[in-house]
């Protein structure tokens, strides 16, 4: 049998910074402020970190962002490295930490990511880093915003499975429910089908409220060993698997457009667990755009192909349904500083395991799958944690 | 000098230099692998099917069908807002490969997915021109 990292790691520490607009703090200071919280979390000091992992900030970048991030802190790891994987990062930062931990290269790793896409940019930079998405030759020359992008997508889903608009809403308007619960999310007004469908068409068929929030944030967890993880404080939540899936880099060059690498991300991670999508009790999906949340219900096995809009629509996802997704209200109503995004799913599922989740704790928390995906569908990472009786 | 910002005119690199000479003649350049005989596209130093090193430029039918759309509604930059609402889109090659392009002449609102389309040309300065589609017919 292959080495397994299963169970061999824990989250022994976690914490979000303010999210929203916070002009007060730059994208540095807020990744600091994430690491600060997430080590009172865990009762522990930063000289107990052995290991740091971030991700750039796109507001304030740095050469060597993780090494910056240790001076700041005059912290001096073992093993310092900066993850970029889009969306993807956070969960691939994550295997790669639980890697070197197993690997004994460092013991007590801070993973940390943070930016301030909407109070710390420049329009001219805002502009730039939108423009800088797709092929430079054959891809950006025809002048796609982001959501366009995903909109191909959307639209190929619709036209293969009769998919509908009103199914993309369907998926906005639970994020919601469940942000309506978490006084830390950004937006907190109820929205119905109508409200997404009449909101602004930015590009056919997603309108502005099929797409996430930009937002300033950050967040931070302390991993550790197996063995060290009974020290602390706190409950541990266990690493029980990690599974990555590359499919392509630019949406003119994937494979399908319709069944992403969430597919082997998904089959890698429950091999590890050594379980299936019937053993997960709710997930968090990355919901940059609400088609992204259908494709990865069907590719992690959550539903059939082409299921997942009729699933959304009879609010299985939404609180209090059979199947919570995002329940913190995620990168549609929660928050969405760019690629540290999925940080936040990490971190409520930390709560929702621990049972510290307050007015909106599931009722059934042991196990939980939490995904996200970087460039357009291409970049995939799969995790699956579980409580101590899981692990 | 137009105030108007300039659109992401695309820079040939060595491999592609090929793909937009063509585009400059109006024509379509994909390559071909003389093992396997597989079209490719974008251009690449070896076949993504056989791995080999053996690929040459051939002009395309330019005759390709719609496989995926979107109507922009909101430009990436001002350069492209007078082309709202525009139509993105991936077309597939009758020679197989997937490409990005625009589709043109054809009222956004009758776009399909499965529309047979044939290869245009746009020249946006001396240097450069851009393939897009339209309606066959
Ligand atoms: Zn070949």
């Amino acid at each position: 049998m292959a080495h397994s990292l299963r169970g061999r790691t824990a989250i022994v520490g976690a914490a979000d910074t303010d999210v929203g607009v916070i002009k007060h703090m730059g994208a540095t200071q807020l990744c600091i402020e994430a690491i600060l919280r997430a080590l009172g979390d865990a009762g522990i000091s930063k000289d107990e970190i052995d290991g740091l992992v971030t991700c750039n900030s796109m507001a304030e970048p740095y050469l060597y962002h993780a090494e910056t991030v240790a001076e700041y802190l005059q912290i001096f790891p073992k093993y310092c490295v900066s993850v970029g994987a889009g969306g993807g990062t956070t969960f691939t930062a994550l295997h790669q930490a639980a890697s070197a931990i197993e690997s004994g290269i460092c013991h007590t790793v801070v993973i940390a990511m943070a930016d301030s896409l909407r109070s710390g940019m420049s329009r001219e930079k805002a502009l730039a880093m939108q423009s800088s998405t797709g092929h430079p030759q054959f891809e950006r020359p025809y002048g796609l915003p982001v959501p366009a992008y995903y909109a191909l997508i959307a639209q190929a889903h619709m036209h293969e499975y009769g998919t509908t608009p009103e199914h993309l809403a369907a998926v906005a308007v639970a994020t919601r429910q469940h942000a309506m619960r978490n006084p830390n999310a950004q937006m907190r007004t109820p929205i119905t089908i109508e409200d997404v469908l009449s909101s602004r068409l930015i590009a056919d068929p997603l309108h502005l409220l099929d797409c996430s929030l930009v937002s300033d944030g950050g967040a931070a967890v302390v991993l550790t060993s197996r063995e060290r993880a009974r020290d602390f404080r706190r409950r541990p939540v266990y690493l029980l698997g990690v599974g990555e899936g590359h499919g392509h880099e630019h949406i003119s060059a994937a494979r399908s457009l319709t069944t992403s690498a969430a597919v082997e991300a998904g089959q890698r991670a429950y091999a590890m667990a050594g379980v299936g999508p019937h053993d997960i009790d709710f997930a968090q999906l990355y919901d940059c755009f609400t088609p992204v949340v259908l494709i990865e219900l069907e590719d992690l096995g959550f539903c059939a192909k082409g299921e997942a809009g009729p699933f959304v629509a009879a609010g299985h996802t939404a609180p209090g349904g059979s199947f919570p997704v995002n329940t913190h209200g995620g990168l549609l109503s929660h928050t969405h500083p760019g690629n540290p995004g999925s940080m936040f799913a990490l971190t409520e599922t930390v709560l929702q395991l621990r049972g510290d989740a307050g007015e909106r704790q599931l009722d059934k928390a042991g196990i939980a799958l939490v995904h996200a995906q970087g460039g357009i569908m291409s970049s995939h990472c799969s995790i699956i944690l579980g409580r101590e009786d899981a692990a | 000098m137009s105030d108007i910002p300039a659109k992401a005119a695309p820079v040939p690199s060595p491999e592609t230099a090929g793909y937009w000479a063509g585009a400059k003649r109006h024509e379509l350049m994909i390559q071909q692998c003389n093992s396997c005989g597989r079209h490719q596209f974008y251009p690449r130093v070896l076949c993504t099917s056989c791995s080999s090193r053996m690929v040459t430029w051939v002009r395309a039918s330019g005759q390709a069908t719609v496989t995926s759309y979107t109507v922009v509604r909101r430009p990436v930059s001002e350069a492209y807002a007078p082309d709202v609402p525009y139509v993105v889109a991936l077309v597939a090659l009758k020679e197989g490969p997937t490409m990005m392009t625009h589709v043109v002449g054809i009222d956004p609102e009758d776009v399909r997915i499965g529309l047979s389309v044939e290869v245009a040309f746009q020249d946006w300065t001396e240097a450069v021109s851009v393939p897009v589609f339209r309606p066959v017919g």
